[in-house]
C-alpha cells in the first residue's frame, strides 16, 4: 500500500486540507452564537454574562476544562445550546443527605432545588453554593470568590467518574494478567502482558534500588498502584474526553498525603534519629538541623503534590491554548502551524504522562527507602 | 497558596482516597501478589534452569575429561605392555643365545675332553702295542740270534723294515 508507507504525513496532509473548511463553518457559528447567548441571558439571571468573542470563549472553555465539573460533557453545540454528554449524581450533605441529578442545574444555567434547599453552580469555580430561590450570589470584593455557604459536596463529579473508570480498568487489566499466569503456565498472556515489563521495571529499577532488597516487598503494592493510576489518568487526560484528574490539586494532594503517611508510619528509629538528632554532626548543629529536617518531612510530599499537579495542569492549558489558536487564526498558514505545534506538544505530553508517573513513583520509593534505611552512617563513622 | 487551598475539594478528596485505597487493597490481593509471585517464580525457574544447564555442561566436561584420562591410561598401559613384551622377547633371545653358546661350549669342551681321553687311550694302546711288538721283536731277535749271525742280522733288518712300514 502506498499510504501505509507514510501514514503520518498523509494524516497531516489530510487534516491540514480540512482546516479551511472548518474555519468556514466556524464563522457561521460565531455569528449565530451571539444570538443564543442573548437567549440564554434571560435564563441565567444573576450569572456573569457569558463571553461572546472567540478569544474569551476559548479562555473560558480552558478555564472550565481544567476544573472539576458536575456533569460529563463531551462536547457542546453553541449554536443550539445543546450539550452532548450525561449528567452525574449530586450528593450534598446539608441538614441531611440531598441527592439529585446534576441535570437540575441545567449546566449552571438554573437553580437546583432539593427538599426546600436551593443550590447553584458558580460559573467561575464550578462549585456548588447554597442560595435562595432566585439564585443570588454575593461575591467577596477582594478575591472575587462567592461568600455564599458551601455545603459538604460528595457529588460523583467528572473526576470521580474518571478515577473510578481508571480504577476499574486497572483492576480488570491486572487481575486478568494475574489470572493468565496460572492459565498459561507462568507466562503472561492477553492484553495485560503489555504492562508486565512495566511491573518488572518498577520492581527492579524503582523499588529495589531505592528501598533495598530487604524491605521493598511491603511497598510494592502501593508503588505499582500509584504508578499505573497516575499513568492511566495522565493518558486519560490526553484523550478528547476532557478529563483532567491528575491536574487536579485534590487528587495529587490525596496521593501525596498517602505517600507521606506511609513514609512516616513505617519509618524506623533510624529515620526519626536523622530528623531530630542527626548523627555525625556537632551538638549545636543538631539543634539547628532538627527543625530544618522536620520541615523537610512536610516539604517532600508537598513537592510531590505540586510537581504532578503543575505539570499536568500546565500541559493541559498550553495544549488547549494552542488548539484554540487554530480557531483564532482561521487561516491556512496560522491554523496549520498551530495544528503542527499542538501535534508535537501532544507527543511531548505523552512523554510527560509517563515521566510524571515515573517521578512520582520514584520519589515515593526514595522516601520509603529513607524511612526504612538501616544504620549506614554510624557504621561509616566507626571506620 | 491561598488559591491552591481554595481549589481543594473535600468531597473529591473523600472519593479519591476511598477509591484509591480500595484499589490498592483489591489489586494487592487479586493482581500484584499473584503477578509478582508468578514473575519471581518464573525468574527463579529460569535461574534454576540455567544453573542446571551449567551443571550438566560441567558434568559433561568432567565426563569427557574422565574419558580422556581413561583413554590415556589405557594407551600408556598398552605401550608399557608392548615394551615389556619386547624386552622379554629380547631377553629370552639373549638368554637362549647365551645358553646355547654355553651348551655348545660345554659340548665342545666335552668333545675335546673325549678326544683327549681317546687320544690318551690310543696312545696308551699304541704304547702297549709298541712295547708288546718290541718285546716280540726282541724275542724273535733273540730267537734268530740264537740261530746265526746272518739270519739274525736279516731278521733285525726285516723287523726294522716292518717297523718302518708300521
Amino acid at each position: 500500500m502506498v499510504i501505509s508507507n507514510k501514514p503520518l504525513r498523509f494524516i497531516l496532509a489530510a487534516l491540514v486540507a480540512c482546516l479551511p473548511l472548518m474555519s468556514f463553518s466556524n464563522t457561521e457559528k460565531d455569528s449565530a452564537h451571539v444570538q443564543t447567548e442573548e437567549a440564554h441571558g434571560a435564563v441565567s439571571e444573576g450569572h456573569h454574562a457569558e463571553p461572546t468573542d472567540v478569544k474569551s470563549k476559548i479562555k473560558a472553555f480552558i478555564g472550565h476544562h481544567v476544573l472539576d465539573s458536575h456533569d460529563f460533557t463531551l462536547t457542546q453545540d453553541d449554536e443550539t445550546g445543546k450539550y452532548y454528554g450525561f449528567p452525574l449524581p449530586v450528593i450534598i450533605w446539608d441538614n441531611g443527605l440531598q441527592i439529585f441529578s446534576s441535570s437540575k442545574f441545567n449546566h449552571g444555567h438554573s437553580v437546583a432545588e432539593s427538599n426546600g434547599n436551593y443550590y447553584v453552580i458558580n460559573h467561575h469555580d464550578g462549585k456548588i453554593y447554597k442560595t435562595d430561590a432566585e439564585g443570588t450570589i454575593t461575591e467577596d470584593e477582594a478575591t472575587g470568590h462567592p461568600t455564599n455557604v458551601r455545603p459538604l459536596d460528595f457529588s460523583i463529579t467528572k473526576t470521580v467518574v474518571s478515577i473510578f473508570a481508571a480504577a476499574l480498568l486497572m483492576f480488570w487489566l491486572f487481575s486478568s494478567l494475574a489470572k493468565s499466569y496460572a492459565k498459561n503456565g507462568g507466562i503472561a498472556s492477553g492484553i495485560g502482558r503489555i504492562f508486565e515489563p512495566l511491573v518488572v521495571y518498577i520492581r527492579d529499577e524503582v523499588a529495589i534500588p531505592n528501598i533495598g532488597e530487604k524491605h521493598y516487598k511491603k511497598y510494592m503494592s502501593y508503588l505499582l498502584t500509584i504508578f499505573f493510576f497516575v499513568l492511566f489518568l495522565n493518558i486519560f487526560g490526553l484523550t478528547p474526553l476532557g478529563i483532567n484528574a491528575t491536574g487536579n490539586l485534590t487528587i495529587t494532594f490525596s496521593l501525596a498525603i498517602l505517600t507521606f503517611l506511609i513514609t512516616n508510619l513505617t519509618a524506623n528509629k533510624n529515620y526519626w534519629g536523622h530528623i531530630f538528632w542527626m548523627p555525625g554532626v556537632p551538638k549545636p548543629m543538631r539543634i539547628i538541623l532538627a527543625p530544618i529536617e522536620l520541615l523537610g518531612v512536610f516539604i517532600k510530599p508537598f513537592s510531590l503534590m505540586i510537581r504532578l499537579y503543575a505539570n499536568i495542569f500546565a500541559g493541559h492549558i498550553v495544549l488547549m491554548s494552542i488548539i484554540g489558536l487554530m480557531f483564532i487564526f482561521k487561516s491556512w498558514i496560522g491554523s496549520s502551524l498551530s495544528f503542527g505545534l499542538s501535534f508535537v506538544l501532544s507527543i511531548l505530553e505523552i512523554l510527560v504522562a509517563f515521566l510524571q508517573a515515573y517521578i512520582f513513583t520514584m520519589l515515593s520509593a526514595l522516601y520509603f527507602g529513607s524511612a526504612v534505611e538501616e544504620h549506614h552512617h554510624e557504621e561509616g563513622a566507626h571506620h | 497558596m491561598e488559591k491552591l487551598i481554595y481549589q481543594f475539594e473535600f468531597g473529591l478528596f473523600f472519593w479519591q482516597v476511598l477509591i484509591f485505597v480500595g484499589l490498592i487493597l483489591l489489586l494487592k490481593k487479586f493482581a500484584w501478589k499473584p503477578i509478582l509471585d508468578a514473575v519471581n517464580e518464573r525468574e527463579q525457574g529460569i535461574k534454576d534452569a540455567l544453573l542446571s544447564a551449567e551443571n550438566a555442561r560441567q558434568e559433561m566436561e568432567n565426563l569427557q575429561a574422565d574419558n580422556q584420562r581413561i583413554l590415556n591410561e589405557a594407551r600408556a598401559e598398552r605401550d608399557a605392555m608392548l615394551k615389556e613384551a619386547r624386552e622379554m622377547k629380547e631377553k629370552m633371545i639373549a638368554d637362549s643365545k647365551n645358553e646355547a653358546q654355553a651348551q655348545g661350549q660345554k659340548m665342545i669342551e666335552q668333545a675335546k675332553a673325549a678326544i683327549e681321553s681317546e687320544k690318551n687311550a690310543a696312545m696308551a694302546e699304541l704304547k702297549s702295542q709298541v712295547s708288546t711288538l718290541s718285546l716280540s721283536i726282541a724275542e724273535k731277535l733273540l730267537k734268530e740270534e740264537l740261530s746265526n749271525k746272518e739270519s739274525q742280522t736279516k731278521l733285525v733288518e726285516k723287523m726294522l723294515g716292518d717297523v718302518k712300514l708300521n
